[in-house]
């Protein structure tokens, strides 16, 4: 498993990354590696509003349909649409596939960096 | 009769004496005596079969059973041939309820993916799931799958069966949904307030073909009107009639419902009839209900599971798309058997002749003055202007003959199907030939 140390964790297993003052985010390879192949996401619009602790999009995978917890409260201002044709990539490099990038961010969850994220990931 | 619980009192006291209680009252000890109703039921005493099937016959003749019926709208009375009871009524397949192990029962997956690719094949979609309870939970389930927070106004043809469109209303309750009806000019969608009324936050539009008056839509402008605005189009369908007519595969339709009562259904009062839901491929996942799908085992052997269920209640919970769980799977057996034997050639002769005799008994109508309310394109249905209609429709009666359902203003909505001969059209036409001139005298 790979947890790149320049990015932020939630509890949620979503990565966060800031880039000024907008928020990008995904979900981890531990997220992706339990949910399986992933063959289907829903994903929100450009303009939707999304709160910290609230289902933003769900993801369906060989498994089950999981939802995706936003991190954060704030106005998304992009959404990964490349997804929606190809999900799978999410599997292949789930750091690049990011979901949405979000603005105007007024609250957000209690962030882990890399290293308190893999302690985390072995207590659960 | 027989008692509905198999334990023999032997076997009942061998239990209790297993768990070490003396007598079934000993099982209940730790309900409140208050909940315990210790009187006698005040039920009649068990019957003989001979007794119930008496009784049962008593009451079954408070039925009107006609020769003939020409009334449809939305009940249609096809011919069933005897595969389907004969086929349908073997104990392998008549089972009291639904196998919650769905795999353990292949023989019954097998009979409900062979009907969900009949069901694409008729309507020309790509993907059907295993039905619905009937027709218009079937459009309201439709609607479900097109509106989300963007998207809340549903559009609704006032074309539609009413009952239809009570039943959406229904479902909807307590959700964030508008619900706006579209008028109907001359017997058709009024295409100009389509225009006027659909918008930015309209999901879809829910049309019927053949409409609640029997009369074709311009479906392929109404089409390009719905899609130019970026809205799911939901054509309801009368399924025989796409023996004939174009499926809603090919008029571009997002999905396809309507009520699969006409093929191999009795007509009955309260059901069971079936919905049928297909839909193309952009919007699969989003199909409520059960979902056969065909696949092999480790061994390659060819077998059948419950699929693509990921956002059924049981698995999602309060996040589920819908709350349709189960299916018609007895009545998506029959309607199975009904199209097999029927094929491909047989379906589209049931069509042909219910048109058929529909236009003769249109134009024999129309020679003795009854003229069409609305001059349209029609299937096997159509609205006549009668004046004398209520005696019209008593004196059919009163030779054992259903007229057709009568409307406001003196008008009725006559049916035919292949189940009516020229012989009967010419006796309807007679009838109300007769009871026109003793009135008009």
């Amino acid at each position: 498993m790979n947890y790149p140390k320049d990015l932020l964790y939630s509890k949620s297993h979503e990565w966060i990354k800031y880039e000024d003052k907008i928020v990008i985010i995904g979900i981890t390879d531990y997220a992706q590696d339990s949910l399986g192949d992933i063959v289907f996401i829903n994903l929100p619009e450009d303009g939707d509003e999304v709160e910290k602790g609230e289902a933003f999009s769900d993801v369906e995978s060989v498994k089950a349909v999981s939802d995706v917890i936003s991190p954060v409260t704030g106005t998304i201002c992009e959404v990964n649409e490349e997804l929606l044709d190809s999900p799978e990539k999410i599997n292949e490099n789930p750091y690049d596939a990011w979901l949405i990038k979000a603005k105007e961010v007024i609250d957000h969850e209690d962030f882990m960096n890399a290293e308190e994220y893999e302690v985390f990931l072995k207590k659960q | 009769m027989g008692t509905f619980i198999p334990n023999t009192n032997k076997q009942r006291d061998e239990m209790l004496g297993d768990i070490g209680l003396n007598g079934m009252d000993d099982l209940f000890r730790d309900l409140p005596s208050r909940c315990i109703y210790n009187d006698m039921l005040d039920i009649p005493k068990g019957l003989s079969e001979i007794e119930v099937v008496e009784s049962i016959t008593k009451i079954s003749k408070k039925n009107k059973v006609f020769d003939k019926i020409l009334r449809g709208a939305g009940s249609y009375n096809h011919y069933i041939p005897t595969t389907v009871p004969s086929i349908a009524s073997k104990e392998e397949f008549l089972t009291a309820y639904t196998p919650y192990q769905g795999e353990i029962s292949q023989g019954i997956l097998q009979s409900i993916f062979e009907y969900q690719t009949m069901i694409c094949e008729i309507t020309g979609m790509q993907y059907s799931n295993a039905s619905v309870y009937d027709g218009a939970t079937a459009a309201a389930e439709a609607i479900n799958m097109c509106v989300d927070k963007k998207h809340d106004n549903v559009l609704i043809a006032e074309t539609v069966d009413k009952r239809i469109i009570d039943t959406i209303y229904t479902y909807n309750l307590g959700k964030n949904i508008n619900i706006n009806i579209i008028p109907m000019k001359d017997g058709e969608l009024d295409k100009n307030a389509l225009k006027d009324m659909i918008g930015d936050d309209s999901a879809c539009l829910l049309i019927q073909q053949p409409n609640y008056y029997g009369i074709l839509e311009d479906v392929d402008n109404i089409e390009s009107v719905v899609h130019n605005a970026g809205v799911k189009l939901i054509m309801s369908c009368y399924p025989t009639s796409l023996g004939l007519l174009k499926t809603p595969g090919e008029y571009g339709a997002d999905i396809a419902v309507g009520d699969g009562q006409p093929l191999g259904l009795d007509v009955a009062y309260g059901g069971p009839y079936l919905g049928f839901m297909a839909t193309k491929k952009s919007m699969f996942r989003k199909l409520p209900g059960r979902i056969v799908g065909q696949t092999v085992d480790c061994n390659d052997n060819k077998g059948y599971v419950l699929t693509l269920q990921a956002r059924e209640q049981h698995i999602r919970r309060e996040k589920a798309g819908s709350n349709i769980c189960s299916n018609q799977a007895h009545c998506a057996l029959k309607i199975a058997i009904y199209l097999s034997t029927l094929g491909k050639e047989g379906f589209k002769e049931v069509a042909i002749q219910c048109a058929s005799k529909a236009a003769y008994l249109q134009n024999e109508l129309s020679k003795i003055g009854l003229n069409l309310v609305y001059k349209k394109s029609y299937f096997n249905e159509f609205v006549v202007k009668c004046k004398n209609r209520d005696d019209i429709l008593k004196r059919l009666e009163e030779n054992n003959i259903l007229g057709g359902l009568p409307l406001d203003n003196d008008k009725i909505l006559w049916c035919v199907t292949e189940l009516i001969k020229k012989e009967d059209m010419d006796k309807v036409v007679n009838i109300v030939k007769e009871v026109n001139d003793e009135l008009d005298i």
